[in-house]
This record gives structure tokens, sequence and C-alpha cells, in this order.
């Protein structure tokens, strides 16, 4: 697999240059030479969505999205940039934490003897194209949920480990999008192979590029691309910056983990439940909801079981079931299970916030039920105002 | 082996009451990691699924004992497999009794029901080593006398106190009647020097952990073991959440101290 | 610190009255003692007495024609056993049987209604104690209402 391009590597590779699209479609190439499959956004079925991508040419070049509350639309844009789009139905959680997942087959023989075989994850070696700084924050978050703890999921590992992560920083955010308030974007911090940033003005539309492993600068250095110069580099400082002064949503600007322990029996509760049909939508599209459960099946001879995982979702009433009746059982506590995890007990669980600020449960909400208006209601309701304590 | 089960034999079946069984499982090749009294494994009968069993008793070497009351799918599947029958089996998992906790103090087993099967290696524990301990209470209630557990080892515990109580007494019960609260008086502890150890349905436990710190147990000398919908046992599924908790994990025993506020908030 | 079976008969009680009320009560207790097997009351009876238990259990009873006497609670040790005695119309609503030797303090219900009526204190504090321990019983009572214990159904009614 090593070209005689590699050969000619100075030691540590490429730590920053400037790609032109020309350097973005070699990325893509040299990945898959690699023998990397590569996962990134693409036009399809009226959306952005992730996709196996045989050439950066399939990378949504002047597509945009118009989201809000209930509502995305794609929309043309004139300047042909390729990452001027928030986040698609998808996030990187279907690759990485699949939605159904064989864990083990078990046969019964004719003695009655079991033989239980492990599954054996699928060698698989993927480069996501395109990770916005927010899903690169839910990509950490997972690690902690699925390998982080005393047990390591070995799906998840045997698809995470290895990843090549390219993450795109954020110059032009939807107005779900409130990464600000969740400090997880619009600017890329660590936990990358390679940051992109794209600058689209009077010189031209090109990326720039950093390294942030040794894989990352091995690979910049094997495509074709011009030294970073500082145009390019205040550009892209600047595209950010200004990304993050214009953020769609915020949230109210409390310790939210406080916030959502000291307002389980809120009247908002009541309010919201008016609103949410429980779904589930949110669960599905939020890229740090790694909730499943299980399956067991048997073919017809009855002597050959396979255990299963598939996604599940809190809003799903047998979700709690306990002795013959769910343990939440009204629509309120589900949507209250589900925020107060997601911004509160999600903390003491897994020591952080499982949330990013993506916004996707808000765009993709059928009646438009916005986290971050519950959370501000929740606020005021508590006796808070809206101004920082 | 922790996502994988590995094939249990059952060795021994007894018939506990008219629906539980406690099963005695050999492995068939591999054995699984030690367990501690309080933790819990999943069991899995072939082809039906699987569901979070404590174990009831700790034996030396690898078998397992577990207490199955047909209640279930899958333990009514369990319930009726005989001996040579197998089943696939993963674990330990979570947090056991903290019986180190109750050193050199008064041991309060208050037990409910089925509840009785994970405390039982509990008191196994608290009699091997009677130096250890202060004194051993153990009170236990049951829906009638035709459900109770273990009753043959009853008279063994009595060091000082073991009692059980029916809510429906048959005719010839010449045991008590009521519920397990009612017993609380008449055990022999010292409150402030008291380590207790509540299971059994979660309004009991309630009830129960009320009682004692009414007399002075301290809240955090009060060890609950608590039950959600259990799927993976590795905290990778969710749902065994209780608030903060996942059971699985942080649990099945908590400190009442931690739990008291979590169970007074409805559907959590 | 001492455990309830270590206590002095009738500690539960003492300790619930204010220092000075507690002679007045216990001078008008008498120790008895009752084989096993005693119908202490039967249901219709005037209500006239109640006990204080130190060691031994009452079942208390309820005749049922064609079953018999069906046992509803038992009484243990430090339990009180008899609260008809403070309202009318102060008859007993159940039987009451020793299932084994009992020790016991005896009060007569009318010599303590008038004690309670020349010292308040004392009677506050005494229905105050009676009034937790039929709170006591009626929560258990509720609680078994909900049978626990039985097979799981498809959750509560309501």
């Amino acid at each position: 697999m090593t070209g005689p391009a590699e050969n000619r590597l100075p030691p540590g590779g490429v730590t920053e240059a400037v790609l032109d699209r020309s350097g973005l479609a070699a990325l893509v190439t040299a990945l898959r030479r690699r023998g990397r499959t590569v996962i990134g956004p693409t036009v399809r079925d009226g959306a952005i969505v992730l996709d196996e991508l045989d050439s950066a040419t399939a990378l949504p070049y002047g597509w945009g999205v118009e989201l809000e509350a209930g509502t995305y639309r794609l929309r043309r844009r004139d300047d042909g940039a390729a990452f001027a789009h928030s986040a698609g139905p998808q996030s990187w959680k279907s690759f990485l934490h699949p939605e159904r997942v064989r864990q083990w087959s078990a046969d019964r023989g004719p003695g009655g003897d079991l033989t239980v075989r492990e599954e054996r994850p699928e060698r698989v070696s993927y480069a996501f194209l395109g990770v916005r700084p927010c899903d690169l924050r839910a990509i950490r978050i997972l690690d902690r949920v699925m390998a982080g703890g005393r047990y390591h999921d070995p799906a998840y590992l045997s698809r995470r480990t290895g990843a090549f992560l390219i993450v795109v920083e954020c110059t032009e955010p939807g107005a779900t999008c409130f990464c600000v308030s969740m400090g997880t974007g619009p600017a890329a911090d660590a936990g990358y192979d390679l940051a992109l940033t794209e600058v689209v003005d009077a010189e031209g539309h090109r990326f720039l590029c950093r390294s942030g492993t040794e894989e990352g600068a091995a690979v910049l250095a094997e495509l074709p691309r011009r030294a970073a110069d500082d145009t390019t580099r205040t550009a892209a400082v600047l595209g950010v910056r200004e990304a993050a002064e214009r953020m769609g949503r915020s949230m109210p600007p409390v310790d939210l983990r406080t916030l959502m322990r000291d307002t389980l029996e809120a009247d908002r509760w009541d309010d919201v439940t008016a609103r949410c049909l429980s779904c589930g939508n949110c669960t599905m599209v939020c890229p740090t909801c790694f909730c499943t459960t299980t399956e067991d099946v048997t073919d017809l001879t009855g002597d050959h079981a396979e255990r299963w995982r598939r996604w599940d979702s809190c809003y799903d009433l047998d979700f709690s079931l306990l002795h013959g009746g769910p343990v939440r059982a009204t629509p309120r506590s589900r949507y209250r299970q589900w925020l107060t995890h997601k911004l509160g007990t999600w903390h003491d669980q897994f020591d952080s916030s499982g949330c990013v600020g993506c916004g996707r449960c808000i765009v993709w909400c059928p009646t438009g039920i916005d986290l971050t208006e519950e959370a501000h209601a929740l606020h005021r309701e508590a006796g808070g105002s809206q101004e920082a304590p | 082996m922790t996502l994988t089960p590995l094939p249990y034999r059952v060795d021994d079946r007894r018939e506990e009451t008219r629906d539980t069984v406690t099963f005695t499982l050999a492995p068939s090749g591999e054995p699984l990691a030690p367990f501690s009294p309080g933790q819990f494994a999943m069991v899995y009968a072939f082809g039906v699924g699987e569901i979070p069993v404590s174990v009831s008793r700790i034996l030396d070497g690898s078998r397992l004992v577990h207490t199955v009351r047909a209640v279930g799918a899958v333990s009514r599947a369990l319930c009726g497999l005989g001996p040579g029958a197998q089943v696939a089996v993963r674990g330990p998992f979570g947090t056991g009794w903290d019986t180190t906790a109750a050193r050199g103090r008064d041991v309060l087993v208050v037990a409910g029901g089925i509840g009785l099967a994970p405390l039982r290696p509990l008191i196994d524990t608290v009699l091997a080593e009677p130096e250890t301990y202060g004194r051993l209470n153990v009170l236990a209630g049951a829906r009638s006398p035709g459900d109770l557990l273990y009753s043959d080892e009853v008279p063994f515990w009595r060091s000082p106190f073991a009692e059980f109580t029916v809510d429906r007494p048959s005719a010839g019960w010449t045991g008590r009647v009521g519920i397990v609260t009612g017993l609380i008086d008449e055990a022999r502890f010292a409150p402030s020097g008291t380590t207790a150890f509540v299971c059994g349905p979660e309004v009991m436990i309630r009830a129960t952990a009320r009682a004692l710190v009414h007399r002075g147990v301290d809240a955090a000398r009060i060890q609950v073991s608590l039950e959600r919908n259990m799927r993976c046992a590795t905290g990778h599924c969710g749902h065994c959440q209780l608030g903060p908790l996942l059971l699985c994990r942080d649990g099945p025993v908590v400190g009442y101290d931690r739990a008291e506020s979590l169970l007074t908030v409805r559907e959590l | 610190m001492t455990t309830p079976a270590e206590r002095p008969c009738g500690a539960r009680l003492l300790a619930a009255l204010p220092a000075g009320e507690r002679e007045p009560l216990s001078s008008l207790a008498r120790t008895v003692v009752l084989p096993a097997g005693t119908r202490v009351f039967e249901e219709g009876e005037e209500a006239d007495r109640f006990w204080i238990l130190c060691s031994g259990t009452v079942a208390l009873d309820i005749e049922i024609p064609g079953r018999g006497r069906a046992v509803v609670e038992t009484i243990g040790a430090d339990g009180l056993l008899g609260w008809s005695w403070l309202c009318p119309p102060r008859q007993w609503h159940l039987g009451a049987e020793t299932r084994d030797v009992v020790r016991a303090w005896e009060f007569d219900a009318a010599a303590v209604r008038a004690l309670c009526a020349e010292r308040p204190v004392l009677g506050l504090a005494l229905v105050t104690l009676v009034a937790e321990t039929i709170g006591e019983r009626l929560r258990a009572t509720r609680t078994r209402l909900l049978d626990l214990y039985g097979p799981p159904s498809d959750g509560p009614a309501s």
C-alpha cells in the first residue's frame, strides 16, 4: 500500500496546508487506496445524508440546507461550497453503533448441548469525511458510553478503533444549531486526524487543512497542496468566529444538570407533553442516543438461535417494562426521561452532557418541539431570568 | 464473559413453592468469574430470552445457585427445565451487598417475597463469620405460608431473631400474619449500630426503609436492592436507568440515602 | 443503646409519655400471664381493657361461617393489643387469641380514661401513641390490599 509518494515524506508529515477541490478529491482517493471505507455527506432523497463516497464528486457541492423546528429543506448555493450545510437526518452513530447488530449465535445439539458463538465483528476501516465539531464531540461521548466503562462493546470498538476522522469546522450554522451553548463548536479542538476549514472568497474555493495525528499528517503529505498562507488562515478563523455569532438557538445560561435535577415536577412537562407524539424521532436522529434492546430469535428448526441488538427509544412504552407494566406509562414521564437524561443525568452516568447542540432533534420533531425552548421554559418556571446569573 | 453467555447445565432442581424453583447450575465448559452476594447473572433460556437473576447461594467451586419465580415467558421457561437441561449464563454483574460495611455491627435483613433470594448469600456470609458481625435478624414477608422460601433454613438463621410473616394465612398456620415492617419492633438490634439489607417489591422497600429511619437507622446504613427493566447488564442499553443511576452498574444494591429521593419521583 | 427486646416491659409506651406522666399510668398496669390458646376477647364484647405485650404473640381473628376463625393480623412483643376501648361504641371488632404464652401489662380502660380526663397532658400523649399504632396498622392493611407478592398483573387499576 505504500506508494512512492509516501517514501518521499518528511518525517512527521505535514501539519498545515491549503487544499483546493482537487486536493479534496485526492484525499478521498488516498483514503480509499489505504483500504478505508470513506463515509461523507452526499445528496440523496431530498436531504444531505451520510453514505459511502466513491469519490469527492459525490460531496454536496453547491448545496445548503434550510432548517427550522420540524423543517428540513435543501437549497441551492451559488458559491459551490461542499460543507456549508449543517446536520442532516443521520449521524456517525449509524456507522459506529449500527441499528442492528448480531451479538452471538447459539446452537442446540442432538443431546441438548448448547454451543454459543460470539459474533466476530466484520473488519471495517472507516474514514469519516465532514465530521462537524459537534458530531466529533458526539463520537467522543459515544466512546465513553460504549467503551469508556468497565465493559467495552466489541461491535462499537471494531468500527471505531482506527477510524480516520476528518472534521470540517462550521462556517454556516443552521437555524437550529446551538453548539456554542454546549461548548462543542463551531471550531474543532482535538480528537481529529485532519481538520478542514472551507473558505470561498475572491481568491477561490479552498480548504485550510490541519493535521491532528501522525496518520493525518502522513495523509496530508500525500495530497496535492500548497503552503498555508495568512490570507486563508485569517479567512478560516473569521469564518468560524462569525459562525459562532450566528447560532440559531441557545440554551439558558445556567447549569443545565442542576436545572434538570430541580425541575422534575415542573408544570412545563405537561405543556410539552401536549405536543409530544412519543414517536422517538429525536432519539433516532440524536448523535449520542445509544439505547438498544435485544431480540432473541430462532430459526424454523428451533435448534439455532441468535441474539440481535437493535436501537431502542426511551419513548417506547415497553422500554421501561417491569412485571407486566411500564414504569414510565405517561408520555410526560418519557419526554422528561429523555430530556433530563440528555442534559442532566448523563453527567452522573458518563461524566459529560449527552447533548452536543447539533439541533437534529429540533429539526426532525414532527411537531417542532425545541429542547432549547423547553430548557428556557423550565428555567423560567424555576424562577430564573433570561440573564446570566 | 460479559456479552456472550457461557453454557451451563442444570445440576439440581428444587421446587421451593408452587411457582418458584431453585437451580444449581454447573458450567459445561469454561466457568464465569465468582459472584458476590447481591450480584446477578443474565440467564438465557434457549430461544426464549434472557433475564437478570440474582445468585441465591454462593457455592465453593464454579457452580451457580439461582432461585427463579415463574412470572414471565423466560422465567416460566427456566422453571420448566429439569436436570441435565442447558442454559447460557453471563455475569457477574452489578454491585453486591456491602458486607464490609456491616462488620462489627448488628445486621438486619428484611425481605419481601422472592426478595429473600438475593439476601440468602448475605445471610450465609454473616452466619459463616459470627464473630465478625453483631446480631443477625432476618425478617421476611410472603404472600401465604405456601410461598415461603427456604423455610427449612429459618431455624438456623435465629441468631438471635428470624421470623416469617404472611399476608394470607392458611388453615393451621401458627406463624405471624401481617406485613414485614410489623416485625421490626421485635427484632434485636441497636438502631445506631445496625446495617440493614432490604430487598422486595419497591413499595415494601420504601415502607421498610422509612420505618427503619424512623427508628434511628442511618439511611446510609440501609442497603436496598432495586429493579428496573434490564437488557444488556453492561451499561450499554439504557433500560435500567433510575434517574442518575444505571442499575446494572450502579446497582442493584444502592444506599437508601442515594435511593430515597429517586424512589419518590413518580415514573422516574 | 438497648434493643426493643432488651427493654423492660412497656418501654415503648412509657418512652412516648412525658416523664411526669409515666408513673401515674404504669401504676394502673397489672402484669398478666396468659397461657397459649387463651381467648383474650371476642368480637362484640365490651372493650373494657387493653394490653401492652411484653412477650409472646396474639392473633386477631374474625369468625366466618363455614371457614371458622380467620386470622387477620398478629401482634408481637411491645405491641398494643386493643384500641376499641378508646372510642365508642367500645366493643371489640375482632377476637383475640394467644399463640403462645403471653406476658403483658393489662390496663382497665375505664380507669385509664378517667386518668386521662384528669391529666390532659397524659391523655394527649396516650391518644397520640394509640393513633400512631392505628396508623401503622392502617398502612399495613393498605399495603396488604396491594397484594405485592401476588402474580404480576397488568398494572394498577388507576
